[in-house]
């Protein structure tokens, strides 16, 4: 790059401790209750729950005890079936806000999608729990009107945990995409028309491919957070059908099993090191 | 044929906002009637439960520990991030993409995962479960993002602003409080801003971290294990409209002011 | 008492692996004003940053007023910098940012402020005491930084590309406004720029730099009329230039060969050398025949007319490759497509040493 670009920063003269008085604070924040508690947790994850000792069996566990690896596989499709859903919701809805409201009213529109944001993350799921219960707001409304005679098991499903998920993502996204589309020229729009193209046409070949890399990005930070949460699937989804973070506070809760519940976390994050490796090709794309 | 698209267009967003406002509606409404069970039929008005949370001392003293968790958390994460982004951006150190990786690297990773990590290593030093323990997690969490907030915000153009007061003959000190933190407060608040909101929210770290003395969120946690409670609607629906109020407010005052 | 205000010694630097200053050395005199003009990344702007005390040069040195102020920091020496973004405090009136300077310097505020007052009224901006940076004009802005930069007394003004966010009326405005208060107040000014016409309006002294070194100074007039080098005969405005070999060398004179024909002139190159010619555009005469030096024939490319003159491009008959820029009064008769004799007064044709 340009050499000149150099010339910004001073090099430490005379008192070359005071750029390490800057930055060791922080660092060593990071290191002390970051990476240390990371070794622990590490060496945690080897060592036998009963008496102590070098084990691999908290690992071996996890590959042999079919309701373990079935808490993974849950995890995995919720995640996957929530990021997918989500994109397909709030893409057309940004949409919408970014084209179809008024310029004057879109920063009203966006702080209205957005608010509920606003409400505590656990009441977040509580509330969803009011609308799902069986005595709820919706199983009143579909037997009131006669559409059902019995109440449906709506609560303590994945249906409900998924619900409850993309509620929460839906408005993410929405935010992410609409800045997205927001910072799009309207030149491009304008010169795709210029050059013949329809409205679908544009979008197809335009709007949509330079939106993708945001859209990745969204997706991504979507899956790391419905991977690794607790509560929603702990208030909406019960204990009918695990996902891996409930089963690594279980260990905590009722057996105080450390070793376990830390090789658990070190496999989930695991999980999500790759699918970042395997995203990090795009994501790139979106920083430069 | 265009306005049947416009039509299709407004009932879709129509739906999404009904969906998106669906939980919180029912959460509100719910928590304006006496009877027991936040259920319909609605009965309604009535504040009997907002009474019975405010005269609930677990849940006002946890309130007022998350508040404080909250603003220290906070201004340690903010105070640490904007240094560190300080002397990342005005000196060369060795090695220093690979340190500020190191800073921003809990931002990839699950709050679970860094309450556990701190579970097991209070557990192993004998550092007993607190709020202070709750607090240290909060800013393990809130550092990184204050740093790269502040850090992405301290461009060549601030850079030229500070080496003219080093000029004009002000010594380091007085470059940081007359020229840094005044020119840089717009960044050095939204990392605050977003840190409060974040702590405030914050469950499973305090959950893992703390025992007897907690946050708002683990004692609404508490309030759920007895099922479907007005109360809950009503500590709910009271946060809710802070958290509301706050943001209006800072929409209004800081937000709006466009600096040059 | 003899010794300049600035003495830079030998001074080389780098970046990483590259060099941007090789062995460059410079005098400025007290009151004068000197450009650094060259293109982007010719080392002009490190230069001015190793002189300002933000950058320490590899090798070499740098005296101020005879002391050595190499590693002296920006603070603690004699000279201020007007920054190419002017650098002025966002959150300051225009008011504290002139009197932040004095207010370092521990003046009291009713003298700061008087004294930032007077450095308005010298740029021609005292009514904007209380306004913050942002209300103000790009002009108003590059004047509150002068303004700032002046306050303070400096034995030595930097300027970094100074006009260079300016359009072009107001940039030519700025000039003389320039150059009039630095007459004003004496102190020496040095200047960088890539506009050679900003070079030409302002210097008493001009440093031609390329690649890191210093291709030619001096006056602006000799550095025009008689560039040192091919780089400073092209950019301190435009030559045609002419490569040849000597054939001759008489008593006085040389002649040279070109592949528009033998030149004469008063030198005294040795036979064989190679040697390159500049011919300025207005010094070149078209079609009437002179008692000149002759120059073969060209076809003409382009006419463009700018107003007080025409810029006339003409392709060489005898050398396809070569190129000729002319410059006619307004009047003149020419069209592209035209064939001309081209001649020029020998005593106008300037030898170049590299």
């Amino acid at each position: 790059m340009n050499p000149s670009g150099n010339s910004g920063r001073a090099l430490p003269r005379a008192s070359d401790t005071l750029p390490w008085a800057l930055v060791t604070p922080a660092l060593g924040w990071t290191l002390l209750f970051f990476v240390l508690p990371f070794i622990a947790m590490g060496l945690s994850s080897l060592t036998a729950h009963e008496g102590g000792g070098f084990t691999l069996t908290n690992y071996s566990q996890f590959f042999t005890n079919p309701s373990y690896w079935q808490a993974m596989v849950n995890s995995l499709e919720v995640t996957a079936i929530v990021t997918v859903i989500s994109v397909l919701l709030a893409y057309p809805f940004a949409w919408i806000l970014a084209e179809q409201v008024p310029e004057r009213w879109q920063r009203l529109a966006l702080m209205l999608a957005v608010l509920p944001f606003w409400t505590s993350y656990v009441v977040r799921s509580y509330s969803w729990l009011l609308v799902l219960a069986q005595n709820g707001v919706i199983n009143r409304a579909l037997t009131g009107i006669g559409v059902v005679s019995e109440p449906l098991q709506l609560a303590n499903t994945r249906l409900a945990t998924v619900t409850g998920f993309v509620h929460f993502f839906v408005m993410l996204l929405t935010l992410t995409i609409f800045a997205n589309l927001k910072q799009l020229s309207p030149s491009y729009r304008k010169a795709a028309a210029d050059l013949g193209a329809g409205p679908v046409r544009t979008f197809l070949h335009v709007i949509l491919p330079l939106t993708l890399p945001g859209i990745m990005v969204g997706a991504f930070l979507t899956f790391v957070l419905c991977i690794g949460d607790y509560i929603t699937p702990q208030i909406l989804g019960g204990n009918n059908e695990l996902l891996m973070p409930q089963l690594v506070m279980m260990q905590i809760g009722r057996r105080g099993d450390f070793p376990l519940a830390s090789a658990l976390s070190i496999i989930l994050m695991a999980v999500v090191s790759v699918a970042y490796l395997a995203c990090a090709r795009w994501l790139k794309i979106e920083r430069t | 044929m265009r306005s049947v698209a416009r039509i299709v267009s407004w009932i879709y967003a129509l739906a999404v906002y009904g969906f998106i406002f669906l939980p919180v509606v029912v959460l509100v409404l719910f928590s304006l009637q006496s009877t027991s069970f936040p259920i319909p039929p609605f009965t309604g008005p009535s504040l009997r439960w907002y009474e019975a949370v405010l005269s609930d001392s677990r849940l006002t003293s946890a309130l007022v520990n998350s508040l404080l968790v909250a603003l220290i958390s906070s201004a340690a994460a903010v105070t640490l991030g904007f240094l560190s982004a300080w002397g990342f951006a005005r000196f060369v150190l060795p090695g220093s993409g690979l340190l500020r990786g190191l800073i921003t690297l809990p931002l990839t990773v699950s709050y679970l995962i860094i309450g556990m990590g701190l579970l097991v290593l209070f557990n192993w030093a004998g550092v007993p479960k607190s709020l202070l323990a709750a607090g240290i997690g909060h800013v393990v969490i809130n550092l990184p993002l204050c740093f790269a907030i502040i850090y992405s915000q301290m461009g060549d153009h601030q850079i030229n602003i500070e080496r003219a007061a080093r000029d004009l003959g002000a010594p380091e000190w007085k470059v940081l409080l007359l020229i840094t933190v005044p020119v840089m407060a717009p960044a050095i608040f939204a990392g605050f801003f977003l840190s409060m909101t974040f702590s405030w929210d914050e469950f499973v770290i305090s959950f893992l971290l703390t025992r007897f003395e907690t946050t708002l969120p683990v004692e609404i946690w508490n309030l759920l294990r007895s099922g479907l409670n007005p109360k809950t609607n009503a500590v709910g629906s009271l946060v809710f409209a802070v958290s509301i109020v706050l943001v209006v407010f800072f929409e209004l005052t800081l937000l709006r002011r466009k600096p040059a | 008492m003899n010794a300049p205000l600035v003495d830079i010694r030998d001074v080389s630097h780098r970046f990483g692996q590259h060099r941007v200053l090789r062995n460059v050395s410079l005098t400025i005199e007290a009151g004068s004003y000197t450009i650094l003009l060259g293109p982007s990344g010719s080392g002009k702007t490190t230069l001015l940053s190793i002189l300002g005390g933000f950058v320490n040069p590899s090798e070499g040195k740098v005296l101020i007023r005879g002391q050595d102020c190499t590693s002296v920091p920006p603070a603690k020496r004699p000279t201020t910098t007007v920054f190419q973004d002017y650098a002025l405090f966002p959150h300051m009136s225009v008011g504290g940012n002139v009197g932040f300077g004095l207010r370092m310097q521990g003046v009291d505020g009713t003298t700061r402020a008087a004294k930032a007052r007077d450095a308005l009224a010298l740029v021609g901006l005292a009514a904007a005491f209380d306004k913050k940076p942002h209300q103000l004009s790009g002009g108003q802005r590059q004047r509150v930084a002068l303004a700032r930069a002046l306050v303070i007394e400096p034995a030595v003004l930097l300027l970094d590309e100074p006009l260079g966010a300016l359009d072009l009326k107001l940039r030519r405005q700025m000039q003389d406004e320039l150059k009039a208060i630095q007459k004003r107040v004496g102190t020496a000014f040095i200047h960088v720029t890539h506009d050679q016409e900003e070079a030409m309006a302002l210097a008493d002294h001009c440093v031609v730099m390329n690649d890191g070194r210093i291709e030619d100074e001096g006056p602006p007039e000799r550095v025009y009329a008689r560039p040192a080098t091919r780089f400073s005969a092209t950019f301190m405005g435009e030559s045609t230039i002419l490569a040849g070999t000597v054939l001759e060398t008489g008593d006085r004179t040389c002649t040279i060969a070109t592949p528009v024909g033998p030149v004469s002139l008063p030198s005294a190159l040795p036979r064989g050398s190679a040697a390159a010619l500049a011919i300025r555009p207005e010094h070149l005469v078209l079609g009437a025949a002179s008692a000149g030096t002759k120059l073969g024939k060209a076809d003409v490319s382009d006419v463009v007319f700018q107003g007080s003159f025409k810029r006339v491009l003409a392709t060489s008959v005898e050398e396809p490759s070569l190129r000729f820029i002319a410059k006619l009064p307004a009047t003149a008769v020419v069209q592209a497509g035209d064939r001309v004799a081209i001649s020029c007064d020998t005593d106008q044709i300037i030898l170049l040493t590299d």
